[in-house]
């Protein structure tokens, strides 16, 4: 309900929004969570396990109760704290693990099975039949338990990621945060100060209480306005920072987008942003705890400082008759501020022996309560206190059990908290994370006067760390005092005490799993699911530990907690992953003949990260095996055109280029005359081959390299490894020309008429005999030609600058088909290439020798990278899968990649295994299904059967193994 | 003979403005790599400067003349930028054109800084990456240059094959940064 003259939310302002389909009204500056409490919506949610009716909690990110799922369809989000969502209009909220209705949910039949669903109850109850588990038990489990749900489409909302860097990084803007930002702030510091609530403040948004002479709230107001002022501070509202890291690095959630009605088509749902600090100082505050008492979960049954939150915030109260059970200071608080708006206060339940009592509310000392009733929230409690036992009616019970310092991004890096007996809690330490310092209430200040020096004096002390002068700022005056607490953790009675409210976990499961011995902490919460919800445990990790540490008769600090691990709240992969989706998981590279490629039709295929044409279709084809098999015709009858410019081309000079060569390939390169390229194979350390590719010598201390495509990168790095590692000595210089160049090959018996009708001088036989390499000039501009062949037939590869690219493919197109020929795509290349037994990375797969390949003889006899690798036992003779050729014995029958070998009449298991294909293809030279694949010693298997089983395919083809190529074994048609 | 036709790297798009940030496409003219040989460090830088009135960077810096910059381009490595690179410096140095390998992208404007925030994870603070300082680091997915050439003002250069990309990632950046001002 709401309360006149409270609350800093616009009244001016009506927000319509739905929940579970009931149209509602909120007021601007509410949030979902305030907005149920003034329209008097107590139930809100199911609880995981037994389905029990649960109700709004806290006022904060700690919610663990609230949890709804936003919006319908892709945008649908599931687990969204009621807490932490402004309304906007025409908010959709639904509540989550109720069926077929919130009120009325047919699984809350768990709820009377639960004396057989304690702490590991599936690990007793569902041993027999042992594949039941995974079959039917869990599956079972799964549906019956769970919040939220996902739509199960792909999410349509657009996410950022972002990375900032500031001197100083202040976590959390309540007093501390405030007061050390506005230090850092004015002694000139970068400072990033980051929130995870719409509004700065922390908990002076929610009291009533005097800075200054002046409001809390209206005091931060003008520090936040002083900040905005400041180009060197950046105010991040809505940010929760979720984890710490490495070096000073941090992890940050924003919230952008969230809370508008309307968002901008182009921002962000949310922004995960990267932080990097010199120094950050951790004034995330505290948070309030719970106290375990039979049946506390009931809706109406809340943190006393959000009681106060939601009055002073928001001008709403959960309840018409508010009562309070508190072992602290912070219960009265809230009892004097719901008195002094007129809100009946039944009674101020009392843990502690002889406290004062708030004017005109009854207080009991020696409180503890017993029981609660009510059937969808609470309508009485009952304790016990110094003066017997009491049943008071009250809609709303306001709990205090204390409150735990948020010391999570302190022990993000392994550190444990340190617990102080004199407030009963677990602080933060400082050093936990380096660079870090902890202020305020994390750091167990419990006053905002201790809180608003400490901001000023950690600032002060992180400030002449970096060198800044010490800025004129004063602590501003505020309300001191005591906390004044007597630690309960938890009250014995009939009925169950709930500890995790999200995870279903209660004081007798913590209990039982000591029992059962499983007694340390980080056990006890596997066993009984304590702390892994959503929330982490941020209500329950420290009550369940104090509940452990009194079942095993020892000390809280013994006892210890879990491990704190990021992210300190949920944080959608969506916005990590931000960027990523779709075609924004990789870049596209793009040839220049990319366009000329597509207007013809030809479907392009990713390459590595290029885009190449995967066949050419002409007019009346309707297959691809058409248009490849065309195109194979085409080159080996007339002339074909490939753009080659994906292989790597590395550029290399210097007097040792040469020496260089001979250590990077198994063969010898210094010996290449200028003018001339050779084919090289190059070997990892490990003495297996890595790549293949030509270097053409164009000067005297001058090489050009290809690599193949996809090992492109590799190779660069390979080779600047070498250098830098193995042969700093040798005097040269590595650059990669790749992007400079567009590369075509020209194939076919036309190939020079070709070329001879694109270049400025024609080239003769003589000039350019096979593999001869040199400069060309192609109306008027300087170009590359090599004569090489990835074909078997007579070819080149020219190349011009890319900005050329275009046009020369044009160019050779137009001259080409007037000549029978045409492009040709990686199909036809596959082919033309299997015909003549030349290898890829489908072959040069990471696992084959030089010797494997047929390619031994090529490690000559000076020394090279991989040479004595690769000469060590095993990875020589007979037993070695052998390059081989295969052909199918009843031409045409399937031979398919990644089939294995087997011999014939042997049975196709894995032991008989000889082999297996690398590459296939059907053809149309040698009218045969042709493929190349590993045998185990193959060479000695020519002219011998072996039967090719795909079982995946479920293909059976008898192969004659033969040499690995199959068409002009004398290379004369590239010679010639 | 029909003449060969040079085509830009990007025919559409450019130049872009979102928010507080405009994109444009500027011709940088030559671009060559010059990687000294050992030995040769002072050697380039003075051939450089009697050339082209500019020295030879030290590392994260980029060094200026009238009509020319000369942009550290990793480990032993700068990037001539501009005038065609006098040949005199071949005898000290490896020369690589690569005129055609990069394309640059100038951001301009109060936005721009918040831009790169998005796609670039290195520190680009006015007080830390001043005018004249570059670095090879990361554009979204793409290895990239960048250099600062202004207070509000950064040179982009990524591979050439990749520049649709590059435009498709800066333009997203520039409209979400637009969308939340």
């Amino acid at each position: 309900m709401r309360v006149a003259g409270k609350g800093r939310v616009n009244r001016h302002v009506t927000v319509p929004f739905t929940f579970d389909g009931k149209r509602y009204s909120a007021f601007e500056g509410d949030t979902l969570a305030s907005a149920l409490l003034a329209n008097d919506v107590r139930l809100v949610g199911r609880s995981f396990k037994y389905h029990r009716p649960r109700g709004i909690f806290s006022a904060g990110s700690e919610e663990p109760n609230a949890l709804v799922t936003i919006g319908h369809g892709a945008d649908r989000t599931p687990n969204v704290r009621a807490t932490m969502q402004e309304v906007y209009e025409g908010l959709s909220a639904r509540s989550q693990n109720a069926w077929p209705s919130l009120r009325w949910d047919m699984l809350a039949v768990n709820d009377s099975f639960a004396p057989f669903l304690g702490a590991g109850f599936y690990y007793k109850t569902f041993m027999w039949p042992k594949a039941f588990w995974e079959r039917v038990y869990e599956p079972v489990i799964r549906r019956a338990a769970g919040l939220g749900a996902l739509s199960g489409q792909h999410d349509v909302g657009r996410y950022d990621k972002a990375f900032a860097h500031c001197d100083v990084l202040v976590i959390g803007g309540g007093p501390t945060g405030l007061m050390a930002a506005l230090v850092a702030g004015r002694a000139g510091a970068d400072v990033i100060l980051a929130d995870e609530n719409s509004e700065f403040g922390g908990r002076l948004t929610g009291e009533v209480e005097e800075i200054d002479g002046q409001q809390g709230h209206a005091w931060a107001d003008r520090v936040v306005a002083e900040l905005a002022q400041m180009p060197n501070v950046r105010l991040m509202r809505r940010t929760t920072v979720t984890g710490s890291y490495d070096q000073g690095s941090f992890g940050a959630l924003e919230r952008v987008s969230l809370h508008h009605a309307c968002p901008h088509p182009d921002a962000p749902l949310e922004t995960f942003w990267r932080i990097t600090a010199k120094r950050s100082i951790l004034a995330a505050g505290a948070l309030e705890r719970p106290i375990a008492f039979p049946n506390n979960d009931r809706p109406g049954i809340m943190q006393a400082g959000a009681v106060r939150t939601y009055l002073n915030r928001w001008g709403v109260v959960p309840g018409r008759k508010v009562a309070v059970f508190t072992n602290n200071d912070s219960g009265h608080r809230t009892a004097q501020d719901l008195h002094d708006a007129g809100i009946e206060v039944t009674g101020i339940i009392d843990a502690r022996t002889d406290v004062g009592s708030v004017v005109g509310v009854p207080t009991f000392n020696d409180g503890q309560v017993v029981a609660t009733a009510g059937r969808r929230g609470v309508e009485q409690v009952t304790f016990t206190h110094s003066g017997g036992q009491k049943t008071i009616a009250a809609d709303c019970l306001a709990v205090s059990g204390g409150w735990n310092p948020s010391v999570h991004l302190s022990c993000h890096m392994n550190a444990r908290p340190q617990w102080r007996e004199d407030i009963a809690a677990f602080v933060a330490a400082d050093g936990a994370v380096p660079g870090m310092s902890i202020a305020g209430a994390a750091a167990g200040a419990f006053t905002t006067a201790a809180c608003l020096s400490g901001g000023a004096n950690t600032a002060l002390g992180v400030l002449a760390d970096l060198g800044f002068t010490k800025p004129e700022v004063a602590v501003p005056k505020a309300q001191d005092g005591t906390y004044d607490i007597t630690p309960l953790w938890s009250v014995a009675g009939n009925g169950r005490a709930w500890l995790d409210f999200q995870n279903d976990v209660t004081v007798k499961d913590v209990s039982l799993a000591a029992t059962e011995n499983f007694a340390s902490v980080e056990h006890m919460k596997r066993y009984t699911t304590q702390g892994m919800a959503p929330d982490q445990g941020k209500n329950s990790n420290i009550g369940a530990l104090a509940v452990l540490a009194d079942a095993t008769g020892r000390t809280i600090p013994e006892t210890g907690t879990t491990t704190y691990r990021p992210p300190y709240t949920p944080v959608s992969i969506a916005a990590m992953g931000a960027g990523a989706r779709g075609k924004g998981f990789a870049p596209e590279r793009f040839t220049t003949s990319h366009t000329a490629s597509v207007q013809r039709g030809a479907p392009m295929i990713e390459a590595g990260l290029w885009y190449r044409p995967s066949y050419f279709p002409a007019r009346g084809e309707t297959t691809w095996q058409e248009a490849c098999e065309r195109e194979v015709r085409m080159v080996r009858n007339a002339v074909g055109i490939c753009d080659v410019s994906t292989l790597g081309k590395i550029d290399l000079q210097g007097p040792d280029a040469g020496a260089f060569l001979d250590l990077v390939y198994t063969n010898t390169f210094s010996t290449l005359k200028p003018g001339r390229v050779r084919y090289g194979v190059m070997l990892r350390e490990d003495g297996h081959v890595m790549d293949d590719g030509t270097a053409a010598r164009l000067g005297p201390d001058h090489f050009v390299l290809t690599t193949t495509t996809a090992a492109a990168g590799q190779v660069m790095r390979h080779l600047e490894f070498v250098h830098q590692c193995i042969a700093p000595q040798m005097n040269l210089r590595l650059a990669s020309v790749t992007e400079h160049w567009a590369q075509f090959a020209v194939a076919g018996p036309n190939a020079r008429e070709v070329l001879n009708a694109v270049v400025d001088d024609p080239i003769t036989e003589e000039e350019f005999p096979f593999m001869a390499c040199g400069a060309v000039a192609i109306s008027g501009v300087e170009g590359r030609l090599f004569r090489i062949s990835f074909s078997g037939e007579h070819a080149y590869e020219v190349a011009v600058p890319a900005r050329y690219g275009d046009g020369l493919f044009r160019m050779l197109l137009s001259v080409a088909e007037a000549l029978g020929g045409g492009p040709y795509g990686m199909e036809a290349l596959n082919v033309l290439r299997i015909e003549k037994g030349f290898l890829t990375h489908a072959e040069l797969h990471g696992r084959t020798t030089a010797f494997d390949l047929g390619l031994g003889t090529m490690i000559a006899k000076k020394d090279c990278i991989g040479k004595a690798a690769a000469r060590r036992p095993g990875l020589t003779g007979p037993e070695r899968e052998q390059l081989v050729g295969l052909r199918a014995v009843k031409a045409g029958d399937e031979i398919t990649a990644g089939a294995h070998l087997f011999r014939e009449g042997a049975k196709p298991i894995r032991e008989n295994g000889l082999g297996y294909v690398t590459s296939a293809c059907y053809s149309p030279t040698m009218g045969n299904t042709l493929a190349l694949g590993f045998l185990r010693n193959g060479r000695a298997r020519h002219g011998k059967r072996v039967l090719m089983v795909d079982h995946l395919r479920q293909i059976s083809t008898v192969c004659e193994v033969c040499d690995p190529v199959f068409f002009d074994p004398e290379g004369r048609r590239a010679r010639g | 003979m029909a003449k060969l036709i040079a085509k830009p790297a990007l025919e559409t798009g450019m130049p872009f403005a979102a928010g507080d940030a405009q994109l444009s496409m500027p011709d940088l003219g030559c671009l060559t790599s010059i990687a000294p040989f050992d030995g040769a460090l002072a050697a380039v830088a003075a051939s450089l400067m009697a050339a082209h009135g500019l020295g030879f960077p030290e590392p994260s810096k980029m060094t200026v003349a009238e009509n020319a910059q000369c942009i550290w381009w990793g480990r032993g490595q700068a990037m001539l930028v501009g005038p065609a690179v006098d040949d005199g410096l071949a005898k000290h140095a490896a020369l690589t054109d690569q005129s055609d390998g990069w394309v640059a992208f100038l951001l301009d404007g109060a936005g721009s800084t918040e831009v790169l925030s998005r796609l670039t994870p290195i520190d680009m603070r006015l007080s830390v990456f001043p005018d004249g300082h570059t670095a090879r680091t990361q554009l979204g997915h793409m290895m990239a240059s960048i250099t600062r050439t202004g207070a509000q003002q950064f040179r982009i250069m990524v591979f050439r094959s990749m520049v649709q990309t590059a435009l498709h990632e800066l333009q997203g950046a520039m409209k979400a940064v637009a969308a939340q001002s």
